[in-house]
């Protein structure tokens, strides 16, 4: 029940990363699951390779991986502008192969476990007890995804960010610089999937394999939640975690992973809009 | 000139086993011929239809497991207790049976998926692959799990007459793959240049204009999937029974990336597009192995993949064809029109 919770925060975390990327940019980020990766590699570099203060480690991750989303931006995608979707998907994916053999190549293939300063003794509330470290995990993604949703409905770049997703050429004629909010979409994006790697990475173990897994669940979530859809990707993160556990604990453990699938193809056979989304919005 | 290109290509493909003896190359030629099958078969839905399907590997390793079981023969234990006893089969009925469970598979993913287009289609394609994968892994009594199938026999065909002939040697199959190789290119240009050949390409150019005109595209669409996923299925069959062992590794993603990049380097909607494509990227590996790690050969790979969409996004074959001023007809306005008048 409890991980169930920790999952699902920072499956959210991934989710909304995505489907600001996916809403605003229509880029298919098949890369999102890598910079989820290189969050949780970040932080095993700096707090443990460099014996940086752990929660200093998470914030400096976050910000990194905002600003290697930024590069990948303005590098790969902008010089793309205005091409079809499959082929900045194309591209993306070329980004997902370079970066995880480069963490591979960097890294290792050995998985690394990462070590906080938390107590290792649970704490205990009647019949529950749960460690300190996934009680911070779970608030630590819940302030992130009320921080996202802060950004994009109270902060001027929020409001130009939903006007582009809105109607680009027209928020673009009324003065906002559409460059500048594709880039700040795809670090935004890229730094929540950085956050919850960095998150996650010192509750399970650290491997150059996990963004793969990660790209695929991310997507499960944006559909669930409706392409564009911030609420319905948290929402969609819960779900995903629920079906996941369920999945695990009544079916096979083998099958936890086929339940987001599962779920992306019956969402899609039966309401393609995805769960939550009544029409194509953002916010 | 043009038409005896794909002859002479064949002429030339032919003469290899003769004068190379080196066994890794052989190797590498066999193994990429199988993978240029699956590209062609991609290229059908990908450059004819429009549709990127991410998800093509699962037809190709649903033929490898469906080759390699109904040769090897099986028993497992259904939910009820009900139990299917398989007695191990000749190959080549492996073979047609791996084509017909994969057309089958493409019937029903197509029936289901072409609901959905652009990125929603290529998420359910994916989906489908993972899931199928995860089946791979997870059904221990029918397909071994990670512990892989193994001691497959290789393709053999019985000839009346003629007595049996098995596949063992690199070169025997360096034949076998070139003659699939060839079967599918004939199969495929038959059925582009063909009325429905056309219907495909209309409904790839304007969708609400096919549609209008009477095209009936959900048929189309669904028939380009069967057609695609059979080939995809006899490569896999080709595949399992070269290397005589798979495991559910043969359902992952990097192989569907590396036939969506042959097609798209080649020249997706050409012919010779995913042959020239996957020689390329077949034999990229066999280069770059003399110098750099497995994990640099990849870096690689994707930079490629990268450079070529940014550098020749029509692929190879198109920029070569208008070289040479040998293209086919440029794109004048109302061609997309003209094509759907015909297909009609």
């Amino acid at each position: 029940m409890i991980n169930m919770l920790i999952l699902g925060s920072t499956y959210a975390l991934l989710g909304i990363g995505l489907t600001l990327i996916f809403g605003i940019m229509r880029v298919v980020n098949f890369a999102h699951g890598e910079l989820y990766a290189f969050g949780a590699y970040f932080v095993y570099f700096i707090a443990v390779l460099l014996g940086f203060n752990f929660f200093l480690s998470l914030l400096i991750s976050i910000v990194a991986g905002g600003i290697l989303g930024a590069l990948i931006e303005v590098i790969l995608l902008r010089p793309m502008r205005g091409a079809d979707i499959d082929t900045t998907m194309l591209i993306m994916i070329g980004a997902m192969i370079v970066m995880q053999n480069t963490e591979q190549y960097i890294w290792g293939g050995v998985a690394k476990s990462v070590s906080t300063p938390f107590p290792e003794m649970p704490l205990v509330i009647g019949p529950f007890s749960v460690s300190w470290l996934r009680l911070f995990v779970f608030f630590a993604a819940l302030a992130l995804i009320a921080a996202a949703y802060f950004l994009i409905n109270r902060t001027k770049l929020g409001k130009a960010m939903r006007a582009t997703f809105q109607d680009r050429d027209t928020a673009s004629l009324m003065g906002v610089n559409i460059q500048a909010i594709y880039m700040a979409t795809f670090a935004i994006g890229s730094s929540l999937a950085a956050a919850a790697g960095a998150l996650l990475g010192p509750v399970y173990v650290v491997s150059p394999q996990m963004g793969n897994i990660a790209s695929l669940k991310a997507f499960a979530i944006v559909i669930l939640g409706g392409l564009g859809s911030i609420g319905g990707a948290t929402i969609g993160g819960f779900i995903l975690a629920f079906a996941e556990e369920m999945g695990a604990g009544y079916v096979s453990s083998g099958y936890r992973d086929a339940m987001g699938f599962l779920l992306i193809i019956a969402v899609l056979l039966f309401k393609p809009t995805g769960l939550f989304a009544r029409s194509e919005r953002i916010g | 000139m043009k038409r005896f290109l794909p002859w002479i290509a064949l002429l030339a493909l032919t003469s290899v086993p003769m004068w190379l003896k080196d066994p890794y190359l052989l190797n590498a030629f066999v193994t990429t011929g199988i993978f240029i099958v699956a590209a062609m078969s991609l290229n059908l839905l990908l450059g004819y239809t429009g549709q990127l399907s991410l998800g093509h590997v699962a037809f190709f390793g649903i033929g490898a497991y469906t080759s390699a079981l109904v040769s090897l023969g099986f028993d497992v234990e259904l939910v009820g207790g009900f139990r299917v006893i398989h007695e191990p089969w000749p190959v080549w009925l492996g073979f047609i049976m791996a084509i017909l469970v994969s057309g089958l598979c493409g019937y029903i993913v197509g029936k289901l998926s072409f609901r959905v287009r652009g990125a929603y289609f290529v998420i359910v394609t994916i989906s489908f692959a993972e899931v199928v994968r995860l089946v791979a892994l997870n059904w221990v009594e029918l397909t071994q799990g990670p512990l892989a199938l193994t001691s497959i026999p290789p393709m053999a065909l019985g000839l009346p007459g003629l007595g049996y002939f098995e596949f063992f040697s690199k070169q025997s199959n360096f034949y076998l793959v070139l003659g699939v190789v060839a079967l599918s290119y004939v199969i495929i240009s038959r059925l582009v240049n063909s009325r429905i050949g056309r219907a495909m390409v209309a409904l790839k150019e304007n969708e609400s204009l096919a549609v209008s005109v009477g095209i009936d595209v959900t048929r189309y669409l669904v028939l380009a999937a069967v057609v695609s996923a059979g080939i995809a299925g006899a490569a896999g069959s080709l595949y399992a029974h070269y290397l005589k062992i798979i495991d559910p590794d043969v359902f992952l993603f990097l192989y569907t990336v590396t036939m969506v990049i042959m097609v798209i380097s080649g020249g997706k909607g050409t012919l010779a597009g995913p042959i020239v494509g996957g020689l390329i990227f077949g034999f990229i590996p066999v280069v770059a192995r003399s110098f750099a790690a497995p994990e640099i050969q990849w870096i690689l790979y994707g930079l490629f993949m990268i450079l070529i969409v940014f550098v020749l996004p029509q692929g190879i074959v198109p920029a070569i064809e208008k070289w040479f001023g040998v293209g086919e007809e440029p794109g004048v306005p109302g061609a997309a029109a003209a094509k759907i008048q015909d297909a009609r």
